[in-house]
């Protein structure tokens, strides 16, 4: 239920909306769409990217001195988990031994264990959670696929460039949406239940920046149905793919002609360190919402800290595009408890519109991710001041929801978005009849390990798909492109990893890498005591953080766990 | 260990830890300093005495608690299932179920989180099923045990169902479960709660994977497309995109037309 002190705004969307829907009936767009100039005024005065202290110049690595997103560049000037010589005896004696090491347990990790079996090729498949675990079973509005006879594959490919601004790996746009009808029809055969129409036919919506309706859909649990129908099939082959969780994988191991050779896992369950030597490695990893940039709320899955990157780019993996981060344009503002949660763009696609605390348009709902984002910080910045505050100190606009059934008949909104219905259900919202309060979310990493079309990476033997990859999407990515991304690639990987893995044959295991890595930021005059990848975050209150930190002497595993979460000024604060 | 309710700016909102970007104007200031306190409640966590915010979600109050949690939180916000919790309450003899990310405390709650739901999954080749009841006698003859108590339907967090879908497995009705079971998120407390002991939200996965594979009208304009993909029908256009200077793929761009 909204509070009272809203009654009075809540009033003014439901003043404005008889007039919203007549032209949202007439075809016309709702609001002007912007051109050109007016995208990269709006991105470059709101978009937190362009904020100042955003991003800093890295000083190791393959990247040495191209300027990242800060919070990235922190973890990656950071220190290893793991002592190098302390391994030494177990990379002799690996703990486990596989043709192929697919490390991430989402969408794209278990793409690859299918398409790899497929491929002859059995292999073993970690991950930090439990299979599945991921942004990947979360997405809700659907997948873009040029299925639809008034579209064609490559329209998708223009839509996908501008909104990426023309810096999209086109090699990799090409495949992306090339291979789009194809991985719906392979999802089908599966057993993933699109929504059709009575013909057969794909039912396809607009999405952000789309030309043409092109969005297929489940409801709005799309990941969770294409998630929970990948997971039964890996786990359908217990004797060809081996599933390891709680096991997430810490570092790579070279050999010592420097190819991928396995990695080193780290038990969240026993705290060891595990090695597994393997011929070909995949690193599915996905996103890092979790890092919480900028101080924004997150859409993403608990295990979202950017692990497969740290350790990529440890191992000497050329990062692209990791200078830009993507803001959801719609997360929950109100209810506090569902702060930052993804309401999906479907609600725009359907027909919903974000309005301003006078209940009036301020932007063309479907602009692209970065742009309407921007368009929403803009409305609730002090330059306009048209946003509605809430008690618990945030600032969101409406999205009205109600429209979608004026407009599509009513029980339209209770079947496609069963999800979003239950969610504001929960706090007694009935978003058939009341709006939502939105606001940005840190959503998604536009950037990641460089690929090509096969998923390799410049280090043999590693290749890379998913949210983890870099290229695909440019600096913004288009919505339902990622999960379009995450079954290409996954698919892909897969592949071509099992290809590689026939063929390979690996020298002597090392992680000289790690310890050139130390050797590096004493070089470069890094003093931190930082320890990645993070593996999760700490939601723990300040003062028993500072409180566990107390403990003297030689700190077993956990402890360096924390450490990675604690940030610097809480640790000046607990020193003093 | 309780902590005392001081730190009352950190109360429910902690994991979106996160100072609204925009700038605050005067006004606001106005409205937040009358913003009302966040009251706490004390909890029982897995029988330890705590005291936390009144609004927060059992996930917050574990995490508020001073726990790291590992086993028993997933994507935080209802989709994955890895946090299914069992509660009581003062004064109510009855075991209640949640998801502690969307489920909120109340006072004397006293809740236990379920790190794991011990099953067998019934192992299948998706291509050598028929869409109908032989395939659930055979795969999970334990759906024949349910006696209709509905204990199923009362445990699920996501208010499925449940029992109805599993009656209809024992009809091979594939079209009912794949549309009943359709949110679940595959928390498994119905099945830990189900004296027959049936694996319910696997009976809903086969459910579900049947229908879409073997039920779902098949589209003719995909294969269409697909075959046209195939035949190479648009690697011409490809490759003129692809050759575009970025001035003038901007410009295609933002001149393209754009469906209603």
């Amino acid at each position: 239920m909204y509070p009272d002190y809203l009654a009075g705004l809540l009033k003014e969307v439901d003043r404005t909306r008889p007039k919203r829907l007549e032209l949202a009936k007439s075809g016309n767009p709702v609001y002007p769409p912007m051109n050109a100039d007016e995208r990269k005024d709006v991105l470059s005065k709101y978009h937190p990217d362009y904020t100042k202290g955003a991003r800093c110049k890295i000083r190791v690595g393959p990247n040495k001195g191209q300027e990242l997103t800060t919070e990235i560049t922190e973890l990656l000037e950071a220190h290893s988990m793991v002592e190098p010589r302390l391994m030494d005896i177990h990379l002799q004696k690996p703990d486990y031994e596989t043709d192929l090491l697919i490390i991430g347990g989402g969408g794209a990790g278990c793409w690859a264990a299918i398409t790899a079996m497929q491929n002859g090729v059995n292999s073993m498949l970690v991950t930090k959670l439990r299979l599945g675990d991921s942004n990947s079973m979360m997405s809700e509005g659907g997948m873009q696929a040029a299925v639809a006879p008034t579209d064609s594959p490559t329209r998708h490919y223009l839509d996908a460039m501008g909104g990426g601004h023309f810096e999209n790996n086109p090699e990799l746009v090409r495949i992306l949406t090339q291979d789009g009808p194809e991985v719906v029809k392979e999802l089908e055969r599966l057993g993933v239940i699109w929504d059709k129409m009575p013909d057969g036919s794909m039912q396809v919506l607009h999405g952000g920046g789309t030309s043409r309706k092109r969005m297929v859909s489940c409801r709005d649990y799309i990941g969770a149905i294409i998630t929970r129908t990948l997971m039964d099939e890996v786990h359908n082959h217990p004797d060809k793919i081996q599933v390891r969780e709680f096991e997430p994988a810490v570092e790579l191991v070279l050999d010592d002609k420097g190819h991928c050779a396995g990695a080193i896992l780290y038990s969240l369950d026993t705290e060891q360190f595990l090695t597994v030597k393997a011929k070909s490695t995949i690193i599915t990893t996905g996103g890092f919402g979790r890092l919480h940039i900028r101080g924004f709320a997150t859409t993403n899955h608990y295990g979202a800290t950017g692990d497969g990157l740290v350790m990529a780019y440890r191992a000497g993996a050329k990062l692209a595009f990791m200078d830009s981060v993507q803001y959801h344009p719609t997360g929950a503002v109100f209810p506090e408890q569902i702060a930052g949660f993804l309401i999906t763009e479907k609600i725009r696609g359907a027909g919903g519109q974000p309005l301003n605390k006078f209940g009036e348009l301020f932007v063309f709902p479907r602009e692209p991710r970065d742009i309407e984002s921007a368009a929403i910080i803009r409305e609730c910045s002090a330059d306009r001041g048209n946003g509605i505050e809430t008690y618990a100190g945030r600032t969101g606009v409406w999205l009205d929801s109600p429209l979608i059934d004026m407009i599509h008949g009513e029980g339209y909104t209770k079947h496609q978005f069963p999800g979003m219905c239950r969610q504001f259900n929960r706090f007694g919202i009935d978003i058939t009849k009341q709006p939502m309060l939105i606001y940005p979310s840190l959503h998604y990493q536009n950037g990641g390990v460089e690929i090509n079309g096969k998923c390799e990476t410049n280090i043999p033997g590693l290749f890379v798909a998913g949210e983890a990859s870099g290229g695909v999407h440019g600096r913004n990515r288009l919505m339902g492109n990622s999960v379009l991304d995450y079954n290409v690639f996954g698919r892909r990987a897969g592949r071509y990893a099992s290809d590689y893995a026939k063929k390979a044959k690996l020298g002597k295991l090392s992680l000289e890498h790690v310890t050139k890595n130390v050797r590096d930021l004493k070089k470069a005059g890094i003093e931190t005591d930082l320890v990645s990848p993070m593996i999760l975050p700490s939601y723990t209150p300040d003062d028993v953080k500072i409180q566990q930190l107390a403990r003297l002497g030689s700190a077993p595993a956990r402890h360096s766990m924390l450490r990675s979460r604690i940030s610097p000024s809480e640790k000046r604060k607990a020193a003093e | 260990m309780s902590r005392t309710p001081q730190a009352k700016s950190r109360a429910g909102n902690k994991p979106q830890a996160v100072k609204p970007v925009a700038p605050k104007t005067r006004a606001a200031k106005a409205v937040l300093q009358d913003a009302p306190k966040a009251r706490m409640v004390t909890v029982y966590i897995m029988g330890k005495r705590h005291v936390v915010p009144e609004h927060a979600t059992i996930m917050r109050a574990i995490e508020y608690s001073g726990q790291q949690i590992i086993r028993g939180a997933g994507c935080r916000e209802g989709f994955c299932g890895a946090c299914g919790t069992i509660y009581r309450l003062p004064g109510d003899y009855k075991i209640h179920s949640g998801l502690a990310c969307t489920t909120l405390v109340q006072e004397g709650m006293s809740l236990t989180q379920i790190p794991a739901v011990p099953m067998e999954k019934a192992i299948y080749d998706i291509e050598k099923l028929s869409p109908d009841v032989d395939t659930f006698k055979r795969l999970y003859p334990v759906v024949f045990r349910c006696v209709a108590c509905n204990t199923c339907t009362k445990s699920c967090p996501q208010g499925i169902q449940v029992m109805d879908y599993i009656q209809a497995a024992k009809r091979g009705d594939v079209a009912s479960i794949m549309d009943i079971s359709f949110d679940c998120v595959a928390c498994g407390l119905c099945a830990l709660r189900c004296p027959a002991e049936i694996v319910q939200h696997k009976v809903g996965v086969l459910g579900r994977r049947l229908f879409g594979r073997y039920l779902a009208k098949e589209s003719k304009e995909l294969d269409t497309r697909i075959a046209e993909v195939q035949k190479g029908a648009f690697d011409k256009e490809y490759k003129s995109l692809m050759s575009m200077p970025k001035d003038k793929l901007s410009k295609t761009y933002y001149e393209r037309d754009i469906e209603p």
